[in-house]
């Protein structure tokens, strides 16, 4: 491989070249830093960071902090860790996020190859509510969960995550689909097809980088979310909302090797999907939904 | 015989299944949504406390709400958070891109690099940096321990200066996204015109002030967007990093509408601070969204 593969216009020499790597790097390390100092303080013993070098590698490695933020670890005000709050959050994302691309799918479907009068509107008004601040649904939404007998309980946060995720899914495979030769569509009509045939045998099968955009956004939204956990979670708060809790707790000493440690953990879910899925995420993203 | 009246029948189900097939998300959305807004509308002129009442007061609880201190506050620091997180994030956003763009080796590792914070929830990063720069243990801790004794930096417990900690934390995370969607534009562009700019003698500087950077409208354009609608939802963040203080130096709108409406029993000031909120957000995307879809008719 030759160290350049000078494809675009724009030439550099060598010295801008090093100037270039110099201020890339510096930057990688800036984005490595926090996740440098999770890392190597959670298998640290405590009075190693209150007394020590919090860049330091462990003189000790203990995997203790782990043990304690995923089992023991006090949250509110049971010692349990953070081990329900994590299934709870499992429970609470994988519906979400089937639902929500599922149903978005079917809207795009519908908004590009079955066009109808005031289509536009429609999508324009889902559109909309990608944007607004939480904050103008909050007291609404508690009364609603109150009165549906959801408040509190992951059946009621998976309702708040679809309905609140639907203009986001909706968006990125009706853009998707777009690009979709509609005589396709057409033709399979004349030829018999109904609704759901052409969607199952036509649309569904082209539909995996859009599918994977889909369910990367509404996962790692969902899983991170604070804000309704927060309201709405009661008993059935999730990760985030538990993992401040371990935090901002104001009883005792403050455990920073076990809060890392927590962090760690629930920042894992969403760190792997990056991982796995990352690129084609960026891929799917650029095609379908930033483009001028 | 029945048989054209069931045809009959059938194509009209299958003239009408599109419509019900997307009816259930338009209805959601209308009640969740518009139906929401409109209630919390109305919360906004009512003297509603703990829980919902209906007795309307007028514009007092936006009068209250212009009188609170703390919501001077907080409007002050969206300013500052929000002014500085999107210039800053476009700006090394841009650069990075730049930099990443001539393919050079090594692309491949830093891309994930730099993107990876955007899949941490606000939460992790907020405890991260909190004990980062918490002078007891973290980088005053760390510098001093290193041999220099005077370095200070104790911002995350100065009330003047505990907001720029959060714009730190926030351009941390988002402007790694920035760069991809900037390097996608990048990429986009036709080589053919660079060259030909080259040959006409233009310098690497005005190829990117004359050229690139203009034809990377389209890209700013939705960094903006995106940007401004993170910054005014900055909700997670403050409460995990500082807790909306020290004191109340950095509370912002969204800690604002929680405290006053959850804690505080305040809920129709509360209501009318999420008023605000939507209207300044709306300002900016209802242009935004309607020149995006006409441009697509």
């Amino acid at each position: 491989m030759a160290a350049v593969t000078q494809d675009t216009a724009i030439s550099t020499g060598r010295i801008t070249r090093v100037f270039l790597y110099l201020v890339l790097l510096l930057f990688a390390l800036f984005y490595l830093l926090p996740l440098y100092v999770m890392g190597v303080n959670s298998v640290k013993p405590l009075a190693e960071i209150t007394g020590g070098n919090m860049m330091a590698l462990p003189q000790v490695w203990t995997l203790d902090p782990w043990r304690s933020a995923w089992s023991t670890a006090q949250i509110g005000i049971e010692p349990t860790g953070l081990k329900p709050y994590f299934l709870n959050s499992i429970l609470m994302v994988v519906p979400a996020v089937a639902i929500s691309t599922i149903v978005g799918a079917l809207n795009g479907y519908v908004l590009t190859k079955w066009r109808f009068r005031g289509d536009t509107w429609v999508f324009g008004l889902m559109l909309f509510s990608c944007f607004i601040p939480f904050q103008i649904v909050l007291i609404p939404m508690a009364v609603v969960l109150g009165k549906l007998g959801l408040a509190g309980s992951v059946p009621g946060l998976v309702l708040v995550h679809v309905v609140y995720g639907l203009g986001f899914t909706t968006l990125y495979f009706r853009n998707y689909y777009a690009a979709f030769p509609t005589e396709l569509v057409r033709a399979a009509q004349i030829d018999g097809a109904g609704f759901f045939r052409i969607f199952w045998r036509i649309l569904l099968p082209v539909s995996g980088p859009i599918a994977v955009v889909s369910v990367i956004w509404q996962f790692t939204n969902i899983w991170n979310d604070f804000l309704f956990g927060a309201s709405f979670g009661g008993t059935s708060q999730p990760m985030t909302v538990a993992l401040n809790n371990l935090v901002q707790s104001s009883t005792g000493v403050k455990e920073y090797n076990v809060h890392f440690a927590g962090a760690i953990l629930a920042a894992i879910p969403t760190l792997f999907v990056y991982i796995v899925a990352g690129r084609y995420f960026v891929r799917g993203l650029m095609a379908g939904s930033v483009k001028g | 015989m029945a048989a054209p009246a069931t045809t009959d029948f059938r194509t009209r189900l299958q003239d009408w299944l599109p419509k019900l097939v997307l009816a259930p998300s338009f209805a959601v959305t209308l009640l969740f949504v518009y139906g929401f807004i409109a209630f919390t509308v109305v919360l906004s002129f009512t003297g509603s406390k703990m829980l919902p009442r209906y007795d309307f007061v007028g514009f007092e609880n936006y009068a209250k709400l212009f009188a609170l201190q703390h919501w001077h506050i907080a409007l002050r620091n969206i300013a500052i958070f929000a002014s500085l997180y999107i210039v800053i994030c476009t700006l090394v956003g841009l650069l990075l891109a730049i930099f990443l763009d001539p393919k050079i080796r090594g692309e491949g590792m830093l891309r994930p690099i730099y993107l990876y914070p955007m899949a941490l929830s606000f939460i992790v990063t907020g405890t991260a940096w909190k004990w980062f720069l918490d002078p007891g243990i973290g980088l005053q801790n760390v510098m001093q321990q290193w041999g220099w004794e005077s370095f200070s930096f104790t911002w995350i417990k100065d009330s003047n200066m505990a907001i720029y900690t959060i714009v730190l934390a926030a351009v941390w995370q988002t402007s790694g996204f920035v760069m991809a969607m900037f390097l996608a534009g990048l990429r986009g562009i036709d080589n053919e015109i660079l060259k030909a700019a080259q040959i006409d003698g233009a310098s690497n500087w005005q190829l990117y002030r004359r050229i690139v950077i203009p034809l990377l409208r389209p890209a700013f354009l939705s960094a903006f967007v995106i940007l401004s609608h993170l910054a005014i939802k900055s909700y997670d963040l403050v409460v995990a990093l500082t807790g909306g203080g020290p004191g109340r130096a950095t509370e912002m709108p969204a800690t604002f509408m929680y405290s006053y409406t959850f804690t505080r029993n305040q809920m129709g000031i509360g209501a009318s601070s999420a008023v605000i909120m939507l209207m300044t957000i709306a300002a900016i995307m209802v242009p935004y969204l309607y020149a995006e879809l006409r441009e697509k008719r």
